[in-house]
């Protein structure tokens, strides 16, 4: 049998390191397809993205790359890898500008592109597109790009299940036509991952529904490797309350951006200076793993706010520089119930963003020949706690990379696709074809809802062993309880079948991040063990796991070096 | 009915069926949106009721358009009062099941890289 579709590229996801992956493998002569379970550029997190993309254009104060990985580094504490984190820094200015020149609309100031201060930078550095319009702005004008591309198809709703490997090498991949609930083969000789993170698995989140751990899921199961698991960011003032609708929950982080703010625990006492960083009221620069743990211990020592959190307060600041700074967003507040000058608004932790992920090159190449990986979905380049701002910019670099890098490869490759390979994915989705009828009941939704919650509770911001050991322990009757096969069916608009993929994939990601939060027996970054609240030197080594037949081997390995000289500022102007 | 709860009247079915109204009663929390309901009825007593949403409360993907009292809204931002409201698909768009409307660009459709004719 044939594939349904035949490509050299296959991009899986299309967010902003999706579509630049796909738009730079197409104009690097590759046939390219992009596929996303959600509709293109409207699932993922770039969409959700609120403000700063960190990049040294040096058009606001002088600065260069160099400082910009040395930023990036200090806040990965010790475990970035510092090639794909020089890489980071060195090509995102290039993408920033190429951005720009597709009329993205960088917010500007006189004659330059305006950039803020963010928290960990040393340099007004994040630039941004106004009011909190940056995600948007990025999809649209990404979207725009692909739409110009002749050899470039797009297709939503397609939710790949797995990638198809052949004699070691990738050949294509498996997916479920959503409309029909029928299996879709698509021949490739590369495939990109980039379908984002797994902040899903967590019940405080910031996540679109597409981000439950996929790209990591389908890169272990093709037999690639992920790091540094064990690394989840938790976004210090998620927001908690009064209930907002229409708002995303990470808004406030550019309201600090621009007006700086104050965090204040029950008594009216700004307190993350207590936690080892001085962080003055009209400076927003304390790193988010020191935040984060700052709110939790006011909370736990009696002084959060009444939903369990803290105060952010912007009422010293006179409401015509609240609207000069945010403009319409200060009406959709109000239809909210919310007046920034008459109180505080309570705010909290919420999952973020995943520092690990799936182990690739300087060429986004995983040890699979064929299978990339691109923005989130890639793990190492922020180490153990993101600097704010570098998730649009690995988004820009590695996606641009993952496709020119794919296109080369396949230059000269044949077409293979091999239906033998593929039997085992198309049996699943064909299994749950015939599942007699549709189940009425809580299923896998629900199930989903207690993953969440134990994530929460014992894997989230402040672990220790035990919450680890019994929290394993369920995961794996979990992963028992949903069996082999999808249990559920509705060929019209798959949802239940798609829940089914969707768990197994979340299920086993959820494992190893706890696995690798045992074996971490320090704190470290967003790491925080309650029983090892130290950092230990001597595990100064990213883990590596894998699949191991049922299970999943974890390993140290050596750190990814690289030596850079700081470019001085003067000589970089 | 408690005071503590909400009702829904939700649309169910395919293209070829004969809409029908399933009542569903959900948790009522201050400041509930229709897609909070929506999301905890697949979460706790029915996951086959099919939705369409990505961002879940920032109104940003622009996916979950639904009819509530026969008015176009995006579920994540109406508002569920105690009130009863009827929950429906768009009517100007093709049905694919319960309330999701085939609402995918042209060019970005599955059917067209299949090569197949949409149903």
């Amino acid at each position: 049998m044939t594939a349904d579709v035949v490509t050299d590229v296959l991009v899986v996801g299309a967010g902003a390191a999706g579509m630049y992956a796909a738009i730079a493998a197409a104009r690097n002569g590759a046939d390219t397809v992009l596929v996303d379970k959600s509709l293109i550029g409207r699932g993922g997190a770039t969409i959700m993205a609120q403000m700063t993309v960190a990049a040294a254009v040096g058009e606001q104060e002088p600065d260069h790359w160099t400082h910009h990985l040395r930023d990036t580094l200090d806040a990965g504490r010790g475990l970035c890898n510092e090639e794909l984190a020089a890489v980071l820094c060195e090509e995102a200015p290039i993408r920033i500008r190429e951005l720009g020149d597709w009329k993205i609309g960088w917010a500007r100031e006189g004659n330059h592109m305006k950039q803020v201060m963010a928290p960990g930078h040393q340099v007004e550095r994040c630039v941004y597109v106004d009011f909190l319009n940056t995600g948007p702005a990025v999809a649209k004008t990404l979207r725009t790009q692909i739409g110009r591309a002749d050899n470039l198809r797009r297709a939503g709703e397609l939710t790949i299940t797995s990638v198809v490997v052949e004699d070691g090498r990738v050949v294509g991949a498996v997916g479920i036509d959503m409309e029909t609930g029928e299996p879709v083969r698509i021949a490739a000789k590369a495939v990109i991952l980039a379908a984002g993170g797994l902040t899903r698995l967590y019940r405080r989140n910031s996540a679109s529904v597409n981000m439950g751990g996929d790209s990591y899921a389908l890169a272990l199961r093709a037999g690639a490797e992920l790091i540094d698991m064990e690394f989840v960011q938790f976004f210090p003032i998620g927001h908690l309350a009064p209930r907002m609708v229409g708002m995303d929950p990470i808004m406030w982080d550019p309201f600090r951006y621009k007006l700086g703010g104050k965090l204040l625990n029950n008594e009216g006492e700004e307190f993350v200076q207590n936690y080892g960083h001085a962080e003055t009221t009209d400076k927003y620069t304390a790193p988010r793993d020191v935040v984060s743990f700052a709110i939790l211990q006011e909370v736990a020592a009696g002084r959060g706010s009444p939903a369990g959190g803290a105060f952010l307060s912007f009422e010293h600041i006179p409401e015509a520089d609240l609207r000069t700074a945010f403009g319409p967003v200060i009406d959709r507040l109000a239809k909210n119930g919310i007046d920034l000058t008459k109180g505080g608004i309570e705010v909290s932790p919420i999952a973020h963003y995943h520092m690990g992920g799936v182990r690739v090159d300087a060429r986004m190449a995983t040890a699979v020949p064929g299978l990339y990986a691109a923005g989130e979905a890639v793990g190492g380049a922020n180490g153990a706690n993101r600097l704010s701002g570098n998730a649009l910019s690995e988004a820009f670099v590695f996606g641009e990379r993952a496709g020119r890098f794919a296109a080369e490869d396949v230059a000269g490759i044949e077409s293979g696709w091999s239906e033998e390979a593929a039997a085992a994915a198309l049996d699943e989705i064909a299994a749950s074809r015939n599942v007699a009828a549709t189940v009425s009941g809580p299923g896998l939704s629900g199930m989903l809802v207690e993953l969440q919650e134990l994530m929460w509770r014992d894997v989230g911001l402040l672990r220790t062993q035990g919450q680890l050991d019994s929290a394993l322990a369920r995961v794996r009757e979990m992963r028992v309880e949903i069996g082999e096969r999808p249990g559920e069916s509705d060929h019209r608009f798959a949802l239940s079948m798609q829940d089914w993929f969707d768990m197994r994939n979340s299920l086993m990601i959820a494992e190893t991040i706890i696995i690798g939060a045992q074996m971490r027996t320090e704190s470290r970054g967003a790491h925080q063990r309650e029983d090892f609240p130290l950092t230990d030197p001597s595990l100064e080594h990213n883990l590596v796991t894998r699949l191991d037949g049922d299970g999943f081997a974890v390993e140290p390995v050596a750190l990814v070096a690289k030596s850079y000289d700081l470019v001085p500022l003067e000589a970089a102007e | 009915m408690s005071q503590d709860t909400a009702k829904l009247r939700v649309q169910r079915g395919g293209p070829e069926d004969e809409p029908v109204f399933e009542e569903f009663e959900v948790p009522h929390r201050e400041g509930m949106s229709v897609l909070d309901a929506l999301i905890w009825i697949r979460a706790n007593t029915d996951s086959s009721l099919a939705i369409r949403y990505s961002c879940t409360n920032a109104n940003t993907c622009k996916e979950c358009m639904v009819k509530v009292e026969g008015k176009t809204v995006y579920a994540c931002t109406e508002r569920l009062g105690q009130e009863p409201v009827t929950v429906g698909p768009l009517t100007n768009k093709r049905l694919l099941r319960d309330l999701v409307t085939d609402i995918v660009p042209p060019k970005e459709k599955l059917s067209l890289l299949l090569g197949r004719e949409e149903s």
